[in-house]
């Protein structure tokens, strides 16, 4: 990511009150130029209030927003350089394909045929071309997130603001759009905020990632640091899946810890590998992900540094995954609470699906492990 | 399937019989009667069966006859004029206003003028505009005017005042009901796109909000061409309305053909102007979803 690009929206301590209800809780925040970037987060975080905020459709009760480095303080939302992708859509029913995207042209001073142009121009990039005279209501949901689109982007704001704008879709329709919004911000080089609930799709269309709880930013970051390093046990928890076990501190110098894992032996973290911003206050906690850690069968060999011995209690199939769920040998030693841990494993060609109650060894690399203290 | 579907249709019938059968006796047969009789020759203080035209030519040909219906649909065109102007501000404002929690309690206090039959509510507007009501003896006792004021009593204007009240929630409700179907986030996407308020309002909220206005206007501009009591009571009886006018050739001089013609003719001009009407709005709801 290059950090030398102007920062294009800046949150400075915005604060939200509902009455009593503390929506934003000082959001501090910088979005580049030319950036696709992502709030997340469970509903009720916050996310498309902040959205809302930055759109101008809500006030904020303290701090600042700055777009494109000014205030934003007394600008009304139809006056800041900013367009949405509403959640709904908001495609005027009364209206055509063109008369939709065209609405916002209306005080151009540019010329009928020429604003024609440029709503079959739109129509073209978002893959709907000669959809013009199609009535609003005959389109289907994909084909009206596409006349959002159009709609937003022929004003050619400084940002777009799209509001959870696949939550709506099929699966393979979302896929597909996910794809395309990445290959469309690409082209149009215009700033991206997406509100997503969902984890997978921050992962897979953004630049960078802001992951909110209760109206705070938990951590913000590019997808892979989030995914590998997340900062708290909690994000750790929304973002994919982490499987937590409980740790014993034995030492720490220069940054460095040693730790006794229940199951895993003692291991040695590196600074990296260790999240101290923690306020889930449940004592050091080892987390790893699912497929960072492989099964191999009694004969196999591996090249992974550790193994640990361990008993398939569920199998979970899901055709080009299988998920494990595993206990591991002695990992009822610290408290006598059985905790089992769940490996996924790649249907690779060859490879057999293990059956339940099976003796396996786990081969695994203390790389993997996160430290949250 | 077919036999699932004929007792389903059996049931459907038996469902609609009773209603259909009270319709056709109250409703189906009193109009083919006028109907009838409109083509009837009147025979003084009875009803001759001779087939004839001749209301139809007379009613069509009268200078009277085509004034009252001309000032009939002016009247009523004024009326719904106002009470639709009056009612669009009440329904955005509790469609857009008022707290949800808060909208039945508002529609409930807008029916309360239901609550009285319509006959007293005309009786009280009397009372309110009339030469010593309630408005010009206030007016009087505080010295603002000498003379009662005449512009508000046994004219138009108080057959304007008068009914615009009564039929108030005819036209509050159903563009209350258009207002409230506006997703609000279309509202926001014409803030978003550029627009101030008032222009999301005209170019967003006003189009939308038509069928329910055009409802409205049908609901408030039928009843009231046809009313004959506000114009009696209010209108001092100066002032008569084609109602009026049926009512006298009905009950006062017993012409019954030629006051069947009259209300024939008076209902198929209504229905002329409401099928322009339903057609306009044909075309408002076409394009919506």
């Amino acid at each position: 990511m290059t950090d030398d690009r102007k920062p294009m929206i800046e949150c400075r301590g915005v604060h939200k009150h509902y009455g009593d209800y503390h929506a934003l809780r000082g959001i501090d925040l910088t979005i580049r130029a030319g950036e696709f970037f992502s709030l997340l987060g469970p509903s009720g975080c916050g996310k498309t209030t902040l959205l809302r905020t930055i759109a101008g459709f809500e006030d904020i009760s303290d701090g600042a927003i700055l777009i494109d480095e000014k205030r934003m303080d007394e600008v009304p939302a139809n006056k800041r350089p900013t367009n949405m992708v509403f959640q709904s859509y908001a495609i005027f029913p009364h209206l055509t394909v063109a008369q939709n995207v065209a609405f916002g042209l209306r005080r151009d001073p540019r010329g009928k045929a020429e604003k024609a142009a440029l709503v079959e121009e739109a129509l073209a990039m978002v893959g709907l071309r000669g959809y013009g005279n199609r009535a609003a209501h005959a389109l289907s949901g994909g084909q009206r997130q596409r006349v959002a689109l159009a709609r937003a982007l022929i004003l050619k704001p400084k940002v777009l603001l799209l509001d959870e704008p696949l939550s709506a879709l099929d699966r393979k329709m979302r896929e597909q759009m996910q794809v395309e919004l990445i290959k469309l911000q690409r082209q149009v080089g215009i700033t991206f905020v997406l509100v997503t609930h969902d984890q997978e799709e921050a992962l897979v269309m953004s630049d960078r990632i802001a992951v909110m709880f209760e109206g705070e930013i938990a951590q913000l970051d590019g997808p892979e640091a989030l995914y590998a390093r997340p900062a708290t046990r909690r994000v750790a928890d929304f973002i994919g899946v982490m499987n937590f076990l409980p740790a014993r501190i034995l030492g720490e110098q220069a940054g460095t810890a040693t730790v006794e894992v229940p199951g895993l032996g003692v291991v040695d973290l590196p600074e990296r590998q260790i999240s101290r911003a923690n306020p889930d206050d449940e004592g050091p906690t080892i987390g790893f992900r699912p497929e960072t850690m492989t099964l191999v069968g009694p004969t196999q060999t591996h090249s992974q540094p550790r193994e640990t011995n361990a008993t398939i209690d569920e199998v979970v199939y899901y055709g080009d995954m299988t998920y494990y769920d595993l206990r591991l040998d002695g990992a009822a030693a610290m408290d006598g609470k059985a905790r089992p841990v769940r490996i996924s494993m790649r249907n690779v060609f060859g490879r057999d699906v293990q059956e339940v109650g099976t003796r396996t060894r786990l081969a695994w690399s203390p790389g993997s492990l996160v430290l949250f203290r | 399937m077919a036999k699932g579907l004929d007792a389903q249709a059996k049931q459907g019938y038996a469902l609609i019989a009773p209603p259909f059968l009270y319709a056709l006796v109250i409703l189906a047969a009193p109009l083919l009667t006028i109907l009838t009789y409109s083509f009837l020759t009147d025979g003084y203080l009875e009803v001759v069966r001779d087939f004839t035209v001749s209301n139809y030519v007379q009613v069509w040909t009268d200078p009277i006859v085509r004034t009252v219906m001309l000032r009939s649909l002016m009247v009523s065109a004024l009326v719904t004029l106002v009470t639709v102007l009056l009612a669009f501000p009440v329904a955005y404002y509790v469609s857009f206003l008022v707290r949800p929690e808060r909208k039945s309690l508002w529609l409930f206090l807008i029916t309360i003028p239901f609550w009285t039959s319509y006959l007293i509510r005309v009786f009280l507007w009397k009372v309110i505009l009339g030469y010593n009501g309630v408005i010009n003896s206030s007016l009087t006792g505080l010295g603002i005017i000498d003379e009662p004021l005449t512009f508000i009593l046994y004219n138009v204007n108080s057959i304007v005042i008068t009914l615009a009240h009564a039929y108030a929630p005819f036209a509050i409700l159903p563009i209350f009901v258009a207002l409230e179907k506006i997703d609000r986030a279309l509202l926001e996407a014409g803030r978003d796109l550029g627009e101030s308020r008032a222009m999301t309002f005209w170019r967003v909220t006003l189009p939308l909000a038509m069928p329910g206005v055009l409802a409205a206007v049908l609901i408030v501009f039928i009843p009231t061409i046809g009313d004959y009591v506000t114009p009696e009571l209010i209108g001092g009886g100066k002032i008569p309305m084609i109602a009026n006018l049926i009512q006298v050739q009905m009950l006062a001089l017993d012409n019954r053909p030629l006051g069947s013609a009259l209300a024939v003719t008076a209902m198929a001009i209504v229905a002329l102007v409401s099928v322009v009407f339903l057609l306009i709005n044909r075309r408002f709801l076409k394009v919506r979803s």
